[in-house]
């Protein structure tokens, strides 16, 4: 592990407890034995959104940095894959049919979204192993999610479901029980497993598609690893938060003059970076002082949109 | 040495015949250069022997085994191939490129002393020893195909496949890697390449196979293949052949015949 893995590490580890004990009630360490009445607080509300925070920033840094080495682009997101926005109208027809209010419902309907988009990305893509094909059909597939979920928007049967549509679309942690971290924790941490086991391949990959397979690459194998490595952690992310853009954008990049521009030598920084980005977000959203909770997909597209476009413009004199 | 071999291939890409029975012998500690004018089917044979693609018929095969049918990552560990698009995609050091040429010798608990040693050896076989913490894309043309070369020789391979090494370079540049190729035959390694320059095909190779239209045209000997009407015929031209006062070998094409 390098300096720079371990500080993140130790980053990490800080802003967890941080993030346990900040709030609205500020809850010391010396409160968070069972005799202590604020220990409700921190078992039942703070512990599974800071577990949460953990699992889905990582998650999406993770699979941020396994992206970009796939597709060799600086750019890439995971929301690229249609991934998330499939997962995003899962979750948005439980809403529209109102039976979010079963709990295991909503996340099971995001999954499948994310599942069925996965298999249509594997249908269109085919054997091929074309990254172009790949990206283009990820691509069709996000508008097409993405329009559905207009059409269920406009099509709400009530105001209220449109509301609940609507914030839920904003992602965010509030309320978080116990319950999103059974679903989308384990599911998670199996995407990642999958997702690091393609760092070799990904290094390959660095080379050029004719020089990662004459190194014994299968691309269809990787292909096949990177898409259920992301719709894993994407769609389990979505189902637990809603739709969170451009941690899998932004991290990487924070991580990489640290780590080295070996696609495998970011994914272990760019998830405890993703982690510890969440965590910390999350918990500022929680001490902000508005009226009703700043939702926590909208902070990071306010931090991620000018954060593109700092990396567009510092890239744009070597793009002209 | 074991001896790579195309037995009978042909190959079809994108609705296109590109090979058509194509049969030729590679022998170990030699440079072959495969020669032709475009779209004759040079780089489509080359992939063909580094098991990159699968032939409509015939096989390529490495000491009588089939290539295609061998377990990728034992392929990979004695078939080096170089291909012709120098592709980096991220600004890694040259030390970390040239180890990527040990990814197929790489156990589960990553690298070990003898990674490290072959990519040392490497860096300074084609020496870019100097250049190690330097990020690929602060390198130069002649630099940057010096490191990818040092690539594949960090993976020690029985075989190097090489599409176009010397496309991009200056003369002083084709010479010293030429150089380069030669050592790693006389090291013991087959080398193959594809090349368009004929002068420097006459220098470095040791075999010739021509080809045209996807069909082997002469296979041998330099010294052999390299002649006049063998060479005009496979390129449609009418060349003149000579040797220089040091005695090396040239071949001039004139132009079309008639």
């Amino acid at each position: 592990m390098t300096r720079a893995t371990t500080l993140l590490a130790l980053g990490v580890l800080i802003a967890a407890i941080l993030s346990v004990a900040a709030g609205k009630v500020w809850v010391p360490l010396d409160a968070w034995t069972a005799a202590d009445p604020r220990s409700i607080i921190i078992v039942e509300l703070r512990l599974p959104r800071t577990i949460l925070a953990l699992a889905v920033g990582a998650a999406l840094g993770m699979s941020g940095a396994a992206m970009q080495g796939y597709l060799r682009n600086p750019l890439a997101d995971p929301g690229l894959f249609g991934v998330s926005s499939g997962a995003a109208f899962g979750a948005v027809c439980s809403l529209y049919f109102g039976y979010a209010a079963q709990t295991w419902l909503l996340p099971g309907f995001a999954l499948f979204g994310a599942a069925a988009t996965m298999a249509a990305l594997a249908l269109i893509a085919g054997r091929s192993g074309s990254l172009i094909l790949f990206t283009l059909a990820g691509m069709i597939l996000t508008s097409i999610t993405g329009s559905l979920t207009a059409l269920a928007l406009s099509l709400a049967p009530t105001p209220f479901a449109a509301s609940e549509i609507m914030t839920w679309l904003m992602g965010a942690l509030t309320d978080r029980s116990w319950n999103e971290v059974v679903v989308s924790v384990p599911l998670i941490v199996l995407g990642m497993a999958v997702l690091a086991r393609t760092a070799r391949s990904l290094d390959a990959l660095t080379l050029g598609e004719q020089a990662a397979r004459s190194m014994g690459v299968d691309p269809h194998r990787l292909q096949l690893a990177v898409i259920v490595g992301v719709a894993l952690t994407v769609g389990a992310s979505v189902a637990a938060a809603g739709v969170i853009g451009f941690v899998g954008l932004i991290v990487p990049h924070l991580v990489r003059p640290f780590a080295g521009h070996r696609p495998s030598a970011t994914l272990l920084p760019a998830a405890l970076g993703g982690a510890l980005l969440l965590t910390v977000a999350d918990s500022l959203v929680r001490l902000a002082p508005t009226v009703s909770e700043l939702r926590l997909g909208i902070a990071m597209s306010m931090l991620g949109g000018p954060f593109f476009l700092y990396l567009l413009i510092s890239m744009r004199r070597r793009l002209a | 040495m074991s001896v790579l071999a195309a037995e009978g291939i042909s190959l079809v890409l994108g609705g296109k015949r590109v090979l058509e029975s194509v049969d030729a012998v590679f022998s170990g500690g030699r440079v072959t250069a495969l020669l032709g004018s475009n779209g004759a089917g040079k780089s489509s044979l080359l992939a063909c022997l580094a098991g990159l693609h699968a032939p409509e018929a015939g096989r390529a095969t490495l000491g009588g085994a089939e290539v295609r049918a061998m377990p990728a990552p034992a392929r990979a560990r004695r078939i080096g191939f170089l291909p012709q698009a120098a592709d980096v995609h991220w600004n890694i050091d040259v030390a970390t490129l040239v180890a990527l040429g040990r990814l197929p010798w790489r156990g589960r608990w990553g690298e070990t002393a003898a990674d490290r040693a072959a990519a040392e050896a490497a860096l300074a076989a084609t020496g870019m020893t100097a250049f190690a913490r330097r990020g690929v894309e602060h390198l130069s043309g002649g630099e940057r195909a010096r490191a990818l070369l040092a690539r594949v020789l960090a993976g020690e391979p029985e075989w190097l496949l090489a599409d176009e090494p010397l496309a991009s370079l200056d003369p002083a540049h084709q010479l010293e890697v030429g150089a380069q190729l030669r050592a790693v035959a006389a090291g013991g390694s087959g080398v193959v390449l594809v090349v368009h320059d004929l002068n420097l095909a006459a220098r470095l190779a040791d075999d010739v196979v021509l080809l045209r239209d996807g069909r082997v045209v002469a296979a041998g000997a330099a010294e052999d293949v390299l002649t006049a009407a063998l060479v005009g015929a496979t390129y449609g031209l009418t060349v003149e052949t000579g040797v220089t006062a040091t005695g090396q070998r040239y071949i001039v094409p004139v132009g079309r015949p008639g």
